[in-house]
């Protein structure tokens, strides 16, 4: 502030205000709704005072879709790709700024590319893989004669199959396939100091020592951005779940939410839906809360 | 940048690579292979392998009307909610940048929305803009028929529109306060003591100072609105009423999974892929040289 402007503050204020109701009031609303019984939920204009009901509809939404091994399940995928995430990135971020090997460049490049198409993107052949990761494999077999010459030599056929569907490792590799973190640590890894690395070969340690030793410590607070910013992206993560989780056992929270829509016909149980919603929405709520330094770190570090 | 002390062992290097080849290989290229091979080929309706029919089903989807309704539909949302969420978040945080008391609790508040997941905040805003309970109910009460996005497009497009922006607005405030904040408060004072007021300030050095944010985040907003939306669309509308909201990444899905055309929404992929590298380069090439770099 430079000069003194009050009816401008007084602007300020206003809109800033308007802007905060209009953020935290759907989070109220759901809450609200949420503790209405079901004729209540109906009212128009429906009560903004709490209503008594808020546990027992709690507890039919958690029946109804399940949701105890839902979340369980979403949690893995969501640790599984934060978890993947950062290693890999690492790992590859590593190779390609502490080594000069020739197709380095190509390699940065094939990264690169892959951050341009999401996932959603390339929905369909993606689930064809999950559907039998071996297949490009196999394909490649096929095509380049090796599986023919196999089958000659050794006499057994070759036809590899790995179905993922409906699995963790199916939810969470094609998940990890993007470059989003590579370039995080690429970054970070520009920054430290040439010196270091010199100290540590003086020292007589390895790459893969130095790596382990030097590295990663000093990219823990890397480590927490990412890994924050990863686990909310995979928790919210919607349609890729809901394709490749046919079998009900598997799938997530944030897919199960869709068992809670209210029939048509009948009167909409949307104390019980938004009770659902209320449910799914707040761990990740949890997370930015708790962790808003890192979220806001890792959002504007992966991003660029 | 290089790095100027680097590690002798190629063999140790490469392999410190191998896990993401292979991780990108198996679920990016290949499917990104497959899509094209897809798109040019027509699968037999008894198996017996694809034959090979060219730009046939790019054809038959470009003579589709639904498919262009598609278009028309994605691009209406993109442009909607991408200036919707931008204008507001940008308002918001030049707001908050004046450090004024309080401005702390909104730079904690506005960021929720975004960790929110799209289909829960769908459900959520699904309930509060219903015509028949919640808060359009009261609007219906006193005008009939006003609202009801079970019936009418423009209403259901105007929903999907509403919670998309909300959770976007959170996104976008990150990055404008960010760039506000890095602009030299010595500049703003500069101007101040040359007696420019508030509103002249903000056009002449803050605007021209985050043009970089704002042309980043268009492109981020045009292509998240290509994708976050699905879930929003499956849980509000469904695609409908009568394919109003059936935006791209949905028809791709419904076309793919429900009618089991994998050629068309292959085609469909392909024509999607290409639009965003287009966008991307559109904008790098056009809006970046209006744009004021440091």
């Amino acid at each position: 502030m430079v000069e003194r402007t009050p009816i401008l503050n007084f602007f300020t204020h206003l809109i800033l205000f308007v802007g905060f109701v209009f953020c935290v009031a759907p989070f109220v609303i759901v809450a609200i709704a949420a503790s209405h019984s079901l004729k209540e939920v109906n009212d128009v204009p429906m009560s903004l005072l709490p209503g008594s009901e808020f546990w027992v509809n709690i507890k039919t939404a958690w029946t109804t879709a399940d949701l105890g091994p839902k979340l369980f399940n979403s949690f893995v995928m969501a640790a599984g790709v934060a978890a993947g995430k950062v290693i890999i990135s690492a790992l590859t971020a590593f190779s390609i700024v502490y080594f000069r090997y020739p197709g380095r460049m190509l390699i940065f490049w094939l990264i690169f590319v892959t951050l341009m198409l999401p996932l959603e993107v390339r929905i369909v052949p993606t689930y064809a893989v999950v559907a039998n990761v071996m297949s490009p494999y196999q394909a490649i077999l096929d095509v380049t004669g090796l599986s023919w010459l196999i089958e000659k030599v050794s006499g057994v056929q070759v036809s590899l199959s790995l179905g993922l569907l409906n699995s963790y490792t199916g939810l969470i590799m094609p998940l990890i396939a993007t470059a989003t973190g590579t370039f995080l640590y690429r970054q970070f890894f520009l920054t430290v100091p040439d010196e270091l690395t010199e100290a540590a070969r003086m020292d007589g340690a390895g790459a893969l020592r130095f790596f382990i030793d030097i590295l990663l410590p000093l990219s823990r607070n890397n480590m927490a951005a990412l890994g924050t910013i990863m686990f909310l992206w995979a928790w919210n993560q919607y349609l890729w779940p809901l394709l490749i989780t046919t079998d009900a056992s598997h799938a997530t929270a944030v897919t199960e939410l869709k068992q809670l829509i209210p029939n048509v016909g009948g009167i909409p149980e949307w104390n019980i839906a938004m009770a659902g919603t209320l449910i799914v929405m707040l761990p990740p709520l949890v997370v930015v809360v708790a962790m808003q330094r890192w979220f806001v770190r890792g959002l504007i570090a992966t991003e660029k | 940048m290089e790095k100027r002390v680097t590690f002798s062992r190629w063999s140790i290097g490469i392999l410190f690579a191998v896990p993401q080849l292979l991780l990108i290989f198996t679920f990016f290229y290949w499917p990104a292979g497959q899509a094209v091979y897809w798109s040019l080929t027509l699968q037999q309706p008894w198996g017996g392998g694809n034959i090979w029919v060219g730009l046939d089903n790019f054809r038959s989807i470009l003579a589709n009307a639904d498919y262009w309704n598609s278009i028309t539909a994605s691009l209406v949302f993109a442009a909607c909610s991408t200036g919707l969420a931008m204008v507001i978040a940008l308002v918001l945080a030049a707001l908050t940048d004046r450090q004024l008391a309080g401005s702390r609790l909104y730079r904690v508040v506005l960021i929720w929305p975004y960790g929110i997941a799209a289909p829960a905040l769908a459900m959520a805003f699904r309930f509060i803009l219903a015509p028949e309970a919640g808060f359009m109910a009261v609007v219906n009460q006193v005008w009939p028929g006003f609202w009801d996005p079970g019936l009418d497009g423009t209403d259901a497009m105007a929903s999907i529109i509403a919670a998309f922006s909300w959770k976007y607005v959170g996104y976008n405030f990150i990055f404008f306060l960010a760039a506000f904040q890095a602009i030299p408060r010595s500049l703003i004072e500069a101007a101040a003591m040359d007696g420019s007021g508030v509103l002249r300030r903000f056009w002449d050095i803050q605007f021209p100072l985050i043009t970089p944010t704002i042309f980043f985040l268009l492109v981020i907003n045009i292509t998240e609105s290509f994708q976050d939306s699905f879930g929003i669309v499956d849980i509000m509308t469904a695609g409908g009423p009568a394919n109003s909201t059936n935006l791209m990444v949905y028809k791709i899905y419904s076309d793919g999974f429900k009618g089991l055309d994998y050629s068309g929404a292959a085609a469909q992929s392909i024509i999607l892929m290409l639009l965003i590298i287009v966008l991307t380069i559109f904008q790098f090439r056009f809006i970046e040289r209006r744009v004021h770099y440091r």
